[in-house]
């Protein structure tokens, strides 16, 4: 392919900047913040594939598998609390869960 | 022809993103979301990644959005008035990071106008596996017990008391 690294970078960068934007705007659903994470997450990958592909080097996939577990772990465990929290307070908003005060 | 497809499904990546992170109900989100990483994944495969573009379909586009999927039906979260969309006050601090970052991403691409068009080094599958299992067999083992650790973490938050 003849596409310059440039333009995968790019995409990548505007791929992150979307995903930071779901996370910080819809700050009161826990469901759309983990969304958010998520494609940040596959916006790094991309960077890594794409690193791997210009220099012809295994590294940049094997991360890119590597943080597929880690993203896997983390969902996982993310709706776990989730749930949990559900149960609680029959609610996923995160105003409903101030009693620190923070 | 590879180029035209790539900027195709970099549109498509685009756009399901957009519609995702716009989406006034959960579930919709979702389904934008597995098109995106689907083009995501030809992407990956048109970057000489086969392999790497497999495991997203299977494990993002299969398993991970399945599991939101599961956990939004479960905990019944589909109906949209159930679900507070965000004010129009909470979507300015999301603008303005996304503007400061295209802005420094355009003034980026004038600074350098002719990129180089260097044409990309495939890995093979042979290549990747050995480099998986042989230097980074440790951080395979490593990855093996975090696994472990989360699905006894989703157990212990997911029992009954």
């Amino acid at each position: 392919m003849t596409v310059p690294l440039y333009h995968v970078l790019i995409l990548a960068a505007i791929l992150f900047a979307m995903g930071l934007a779901c996370t910080v705007a819809w700050r009161a659903n826990v469901i759309m913040m983990l969304i958010g994470i998520e494609i940040m997450l596959n916006a790094v990958m991309l960077t890594f594939v794409g690193g791997s592909a210009q220099w012809g080097m295994a590294d940049g996939q094997i991360f890119s598998l590597m943080l597929m577990a880690l993203t896997s772990a983390e969902v996982s465990l993310a709706l776990a609390m989730v749930v949990y929290l559900h149960r609680r307070k029959q609610s996923v908003n995160t105003d409903d869960f101030d009693s620190m005060k923070g | 022809m590879e180029a035209i497809l790539f900027y195709l499904l970099a549109a498509v990546t685009l756009i399901g993103t957009l519609c995702a992170i716009t989406a006034r109900q959960a579930v919709r989100a979702i389904v934008y979301l597995v098109t995106s990483f689907f083009s995501l994944a030809l992407i990956f495969y048109l970057l000489g990644a086969p392999l790497v573009a497999a495991f997203e379909v299977i494990i993002y586009a299969g398993a991970i959005m399945v599991l939101f999927l599961f956990v939004i039906m479960m905990l019944d979260l589909g109906h949209p008035e159930k679900m507070e969309t965000p004010r129009l006050g909470d979507w300015w601090p999301a603008l303005l990071l996304l503007a400061a970052i295209l802005g420094s991403l355009v003034i980026l691409a004038a600074g350098h106008p002719q990129a180089p068009n260097t044409g990309f080094v495939e890995v093979t599958v042979r290549q990747f596996s050995q480099a998986l299992f042989q230097r980074y067999g440790v951080a395979v083992e490593i990855i093996s017990m975090q696994l472990l650790f989360a699905l006894v973490g989703a157990l212990y938050l997911g029992r009954r008391r």
